[in-house]
C-alpha cells in the first residue's frame, strides 16, 4: 500500500519509510537465528520471522498483497539454512488461509488474532517439520511440540513489537 | 458498527484485476515452492551454490558475537574454578598419583602396540586434517540440526567430509559457501553412524533422535548388548567416519535400543576440525592367503 485515505476524503502519499519497515522487521526476524552465536541441539528458538510475519499480518490486514509472503518465505528459508521452498510454499498458504478468514468474520478483538495466529504457528511449524522428514530428517514430531508451545506464547510480545513499529514508520 | 472490509476495494476495475492478479501470483508461487521442496528432496546438493552465498553475508556476525558468548562462559568457570581451590586442589593431587602409574603403563603399551603393528607392517599414519577451524553458531528455528563452521571450500572443505572436535565426533559437512560451511550434526535425524562398542567390538549403529541424543541399534536382534556408561567410538564401516573416534556415551538401556549422550558438545562453540572422507582400504587379492593344511 502506497497511498492512504485522509478522512477529509485525500490521497496522501507514504514515505519509503511505510513499506520498507514491516518488510526489513521480518527479514531482520528471519536472520536473528541465524545471527546469534549459539549451537541448538534442538529446535529451541521460535521462528522470529514468523512471528514478525502473522504480527504484521494481523495487525495491519491491508497492508500486503497475498505474494508477498513468497520473497518474504524464500528470504527465510536462506537464512534459516533449511531448503528453498518450505517457507515460501508454507508463508503464502498461510497468507491464502488468513485472507479466507478475513471475508468471513466482521469482529475481530485479541483474543481472536491470537487463536488464529496459534493456528497458523502450528501449520507452519508443523508443515516445516513435515517438509523436512520428506527431505528424510526432522525426527519425530514431539521434538517440534516445545517450539509450537513456546511460539504461540512469543506471539503477543511480536504483536506488541509491530504496533510499535507501526506508530514509527506511520509518523 | 462492524469495521469496514478491508478487501473490498470499491467498484474500480483496475483496483480489482490487481488484487485477482494478486491470488494468481500467489498460487503461482505456492506450486514453484513445491516443485522446490521437491527438487530438494531427489537433488540435497541443488541449492549450495546459493545457501553457502547467504551464508557468506549472515556467519560473519554470527563469528563477531561469538567472542561475547565464550569471555563470558570462561570467566564463569574462572569464579567457580576460584571457590571450590582449596578441595579441587586434594582431587587433583590425587588425580595426578594415579594419571603418572597410568601414564607408564600406557607408554609400555604404545612402544608394543608400534612393534606388532611394525611386525604386521600396518602403516597407520592418522590422516591430516584438511582445516582446523571453529564452530560458530546454528540454526537454532530450524528441525534440521545444523552448525555453521567458519571454513569453506576456500580452505578445501567440500561436502561430505567429517567433522570433529577434541572430545569426539560431531557430524559432517553438507554445504559449503567460500569461507563458511554447514554442518550436519551426528544428532540429526538424518544422520546414522556405524559405530562398535569399545568395550566388546560389537558392531552397531547410532542414529540421531534430533534433540541432543543419539539413539543405538544393534545390527543383530536379540538381548541389548549395551550397559550404561559404555563408550562407542567409530568403526569406520562402510567410509566416511574414520575409524576409531569417540562418538558417545550409553546413559540409558532400552529392550533392544539404547540413549546414548554424544562427547563432543558443539554448543561450547569450541574448535573443530575437519577430516578427508575416510576410505575403507581395499584388501589386495593379488597374493593369496594362504591356508592352514590339515593333514
Amino acid at each position: 500500500m502506497n497511498a492512504i485515505r485522509t478522512p477529509d476524503e485525500a490521497i496522501v502519499a507514504l514515505p519509503a519509510r511505510a513499506w520498507i519497515v514491516p518488510v526489513a522487521s521480518t527479514v531482520a526476524g528471519s536472520a536473528v537465528t541465524a545471527l546469534l552465536p549459539y549451537v541448538a541441539l534442538s529446535p529451541s528458538l521460535p521462528p522470529f520471522g514468523l512471528l514478525m510475519l502473522l504480527g504484521w499480518r494481523l495487525l495491519r490486514p491491508e497492508l500486503w498483497r497475498v505474494w508477498v509472503a513468497l520473497p518474504l518465505g524464500l528470504a527465510d528459508d536462506l537464512l534459516t539454512g533449511r531448503p528453498p521452498g518450505s517457507a515460501m510454499t508454507l508463508w503464502t498458504l498461510l497468507f491464502l488461509m488468513l485472507d479466507m478468514v478475513d471475508s468471513r468474520f466482521l469482529w475481530r478483538d485479541h483474543w481472536q488474532d491470537w487463536l488464529l495466529a496459534a493456528v497458523s504457528i502450528a501449520f507452519a511449524i508443523a508443515g516445516g517439520w513435515a517438509i523436512a522428514a520428506f527431505q528424510g530428517g526432522g525426527g519425530t514430531i514431539w521434538v517440534v511440540m516445545p517450539q509450537i508451545v513456546m511460539t504461540i506464547f512469543c506471539f503477543p510480545l511480536a504483536e506488541r513489537l509491530c504496533a510499535a513499529l507501526d506508530r514509527w514508520r506511520l509518523r | 458498527m462492524a469495521p469496514p472490509s478491508h478487501r473490498r476495494l470499491g467498484f474500480s476495475r483496475r483496483a480489482q484485476y490487481g488484487l485477482f492478479l494478486g491470488y494468481v501470483i500467489a498460487v503461482a508461487g505456492v506450486l514453484c515452492g513445491i516443485a522446490l521442496i521437491i527438487m530438494a528432496r531427489f537433488d540435497p546438493k541443488g541449492f549450495t551454490i546459493l545457501r553457502g552465498a547467504v551464508l557468506e553475508i549472515t556467519a560473519p556476525v554470527a563469528d563477531a558475537g561469538r567472542a561475547g558468548v565464550r569471555s563470558v562462559r570462561s570467566a564463569n568457570d574462572a569464579v567457580y574454578a576460584y571457590f571450590r581451590a582449596g578441595s579441587q586442589n586434594a582431587a587433583l593431587t590425587a588425580e595426578l598419583k594415579t594419571a603418572r602409574a597410568k601414564l607408564i603403563q600406557a607408554r609400555a603399551i604404545a612402544r608394543e602396540n608400534a612393534r606388532l603393528k611394525q611386525l604386521l607392517r600396518i602403516a597407520d599414519a592418522p590422516p591430516a586434517p584438511i582445516a582446523v577451524t571453529r564452530i560458530i553458531g546454528s540454526t537454532g528455528s530450524n528441525s534440521q540440526r545444523l552448525a555453521t563452521l567458519a571454513a569453506g571450500s576456500a580452505s578445501g572443505v567440500h561436502s561430505g567430509q567429517p567433522v570433529r572436535g577434541a572430545e569426539g565426533l560431531i557430524g559432517r559437512v553438507t554445504g559449503v559457501g567460500l569461507n563458511f560451511s554447514y554442518v550436519l550434526l551426528i544428532t540429526d535425524s538424518s544422520s546414522t553412524t556405524p559405530i562398535v562398542l569399545a568395550r566388546s567390538g560389537i558392531a552397531a549403529l547410532a542414529t540421531g533422535t534430533g534433540d541432543g541424543a543419539l539413539e543405538l541399534k544393534t545390527l543383530i536382534a536379540g538381548a541389548t548388548p549395551f550397559r550404561r556408561g559404555d563408550l562407542i567410538v567409530t568403526s569406520g564401516a562402510g567410509g566416511i567416519y574414520p575409524p576409531n573416534i569417540p562418538v558417545g556415551v550409553v546413559i540409558s538401556t532400552g529392550r533392544d535400543t539404547a540413549i546414548a549422550r554424544p562427547l563432543a558438545d558443539p554448543s561450547r562453540l569450541d574448535f573443530a576440525m575437519v577430516q578427508p572422507i575416510w576410505h575403507v582400504p581395499a584388501v589386495k587379492l593379488s597374493k593369496p592367503v594362504p591356508q592352514p593344511r590339515t593333514p
